[in-house]
């Protein structure tokens, strides 16, 4: 929250004359923040419960892919992409979970791992069903309203984001998987001591990342009117980066919800700004980069203030 | 019928969990040979033993962590299979570990409720109740002796290692612990911190928990225990009540006579 006010505060000195004030300028960084945050909730959550989600990206560039080509090749109906995306998905997130409570490997390995083979996989299908791994459509009726309309500037995406982030919230501070989250991530064995089902826990998480993803897919997607194998490839570790700024800690069992939003809001605000002031896109990874170690030692150091521990 | 006519030449205290000649072998290895021993409701034994004598295996065989090799466990009396730990606490055997037992990220009322959180509402706004959960927290400890102030929502973390092992402790009887079992739980306190969890121990007794003490400190044992159980490579080497042996003599069984009690009698001398 303190970064994303920071550099907030930044930009507005920065590139206040040059628009990014204006409702379109805040309508840009709201729009890449809620698409971010939607793929940077479940991810975060996941964090809470001790685990990463790498494959996030490769998933929202599947879905894409998926959603394109029965959408846009095949000219069928988009909610039949949709419900496929959405099925490919949820059976990533399954895979990803049981692999890693099974073998116990990290799962920043297990995810990467399928990262590759979901990008893979992607672009070899793409290419063998419609000889391109970029396909365009033109997005109309009911699910677009749903996923991609707007009010002026603003996208519906932010709809999405805010109430995926209020559910998200109220699940991780009020119900007992909350709970079990926090513990699963705290101490794996005294989490399984107290009979918290932490594969259970864990896997659950991992499927409700990869819909994150999905839900991201659909909605660029058909906003874009194209489907794109390399959509949302930057999210691998900018989700995690988020989370992160927001104040999860990488080595689990605390953060929140609110926190990892302004994470987003943090990133949205900061590619934008940059963007406004006419600067190199590349330059938002260092701002971006700066924040992020800023925030650790920032978590670092107030974990050490809130145990006593000075 | 053997346990009943025990329990009564007890003093009235029953007997809750009986361990009739139990051995564990690892490839051959035998870690406990013939283990014997009653856990009576209301009273501490305390299992003593260097390492390596077979107190970690005989916790894990009345836990449900590792099966038995030979002999059986009665709870109240009739004989059990632990498959799992789980079958193990469904019959009221709790485990209290020296180094888990509490999230130091999470907050005493989290901690304490974590795996059976009272809830309030029903289906989609099923919800922790927290206000009840911090209220079991704090009403359990001030009835269990914790004399400082502790709010709920205090991180676990900012909790002494003492206070810590107690809530660990506290949470296991709240949830209906039988027996209880203490793996080392004075082993990483200092003096004033272990003396906090043995106090607890005495509270947690007289609230009729058989317990299990297992250490490697003869004096803490001494503090608390009712009944003396010493293991020495997988074997009971001596059984007795309070008031029976020294401190000293407990010492020199553990070790076997060999220079470590030499040390402490040392120490005993030196500072009479």
């Amino acid at each position: 929250m303190i970064s994303a006010c920071a550099v907030f505060t930044l930009f507005a000195f920065l590139a206040g004359d040059k628009g990014f004030l204006s409702q379109t300028g805040t309508a840009d960084w709201l729009n890449t923040a809620s698409q971010l945050g939607i793929v940077a909730l479940p991810v975060g959550f996941l964090m809470v419960a001790g685990e990463f989600d790498l494959s996030v990206g490769s998933v929202v560039g599947m879905t894409s892919i998926i959603v394109a080509t029965c959408y846009g090749y095949y000219s069928l109906s988009p909610w039949i992409g949709i419900v496929i995306a959405i099925a490919v998905g949820a059976g990533i997130g399954l895979l990803n979970g049981v692999i890693t409570v099974a073998t116990k490997l990290p799962s920043f390995i297990v995810t990467l791992g399928m990262m590759l083979i979901v990008e893979g996989g992607a672009i070899g299908i793409s290419n063998a069903l419609t000889n391109s791994s970029s396909i365009s459509l033109s997005a109309a009726g009911p699910s677009r309203v749903l996923f991609a309309s707007s009010w002026g500037s603003f996208d519906v995406s932010l709809v999405w984001w805010v109430v995926l982030a209020a559910v998200a919230t109220y699940v991780l501070q009020r119900t007992r998987f909350g709970n079990w989250a926090f513990a699963t991530g705290g101490d794996l064995k005294t989490a399984r001591l107290a009979g918290v089902p932490t594969n259970r826990v864990k896997v659950s998480l991992f499927v409700c990342s990869s819909l994150g993803a999905v839900l991201v897919g659909i909605i660029e997607t058909l906003s874009f009117n194209n489907g794109d194998v390399t959509l949302g490839s930057s999210y691998v570790f900018t989700a995690i980066a988020a989370a992160v700024i927001g104040g999860v800690l990488l080595s689990g069992g605390y953060g929140t919800m609110l926190g990892t939003a302004f994470g987003a809001i943090t990133y949205g605000i900061a590619s934008m700004g940059v963007f406004f002031l006419g600067w190199d896109a590349d330059l938002t990874d260092l701002f971006v980069g700066l924040f992020l170690l800023l925030a650790m030692l920032a978590n670092n150091r107030l974990r050490i203030v809130a145990l006593g521990q000075r | 019928m053997m346990t009943e006519t025990r329990s009564v030449s007890q003093g009235g205290a029953s007997c809750v969990m009986e361990l009739v000649g139990i051995s564990k072998d690892y490839r051959g290895m035998a870690a406990l040979k013939g283990v014997s021993l009653s856990l009576l409701s209301g009273r501490i034994l305390c299992l003593l033993g260097e390492n390596g004598a077979g107190k970690s295996t005989l916790i894990k065989l009345i836990t449900g962590v590792e099966r038995l090799s030979g002999g059986s466990i009665l709870v109240d009396a009739e004989p059990v299979h632990f498959d799992s730990p789980r079958s193990a606490r469904q019959r009221g055997i709790s485990t209290v570990y020296q180094e888990v037992g509490t999230l130091p990220l999470m907050s005493v009322a989290r901690n304490f409720v974590l795996g059976a959180e009272p809830t309030r509402g029903r289906g989609l706004a099923r919800r922790v109740d927290f206000a009840e959960a911090s209220r079991i927290a704090t009403e359990t400890m001030s009835q269990l002796g914790i004399r400082r102030e502790i709010d709920g929502k205090q991180l676990v973390g900012t909790l002494s290692g003492g206070e810590r092992q107690a809530l660990a402790i506290m949470r296991a009887v709240y949830f209906g612990a039988r027996v209880l079992v203490l793996d080392e739980p004075t082993a990483a306190l200092g003096i004033r911190e272990s003396a906090l969890v043995l106090e607890l121990l005495l509270r947690v007794k007289e609230q009729g928990v058989a317990v299990l003490f297992v250490t490697h400190n003869a004096y803490h044992a001494a503090a608390v225990g009712d009944q003396f159980v010493v293991l020495r490579r997988g074997e009971v080497i001596a059984d007795f009540g309070r008031d029976a042996e020294t401190v000293d003599k407990i010492m020199q069984l553990m070790a076997g006579g060999d220079e470590l009690s030499q040390f402490a009698m040392l120490a005993n001398e030196r500072l009479q």
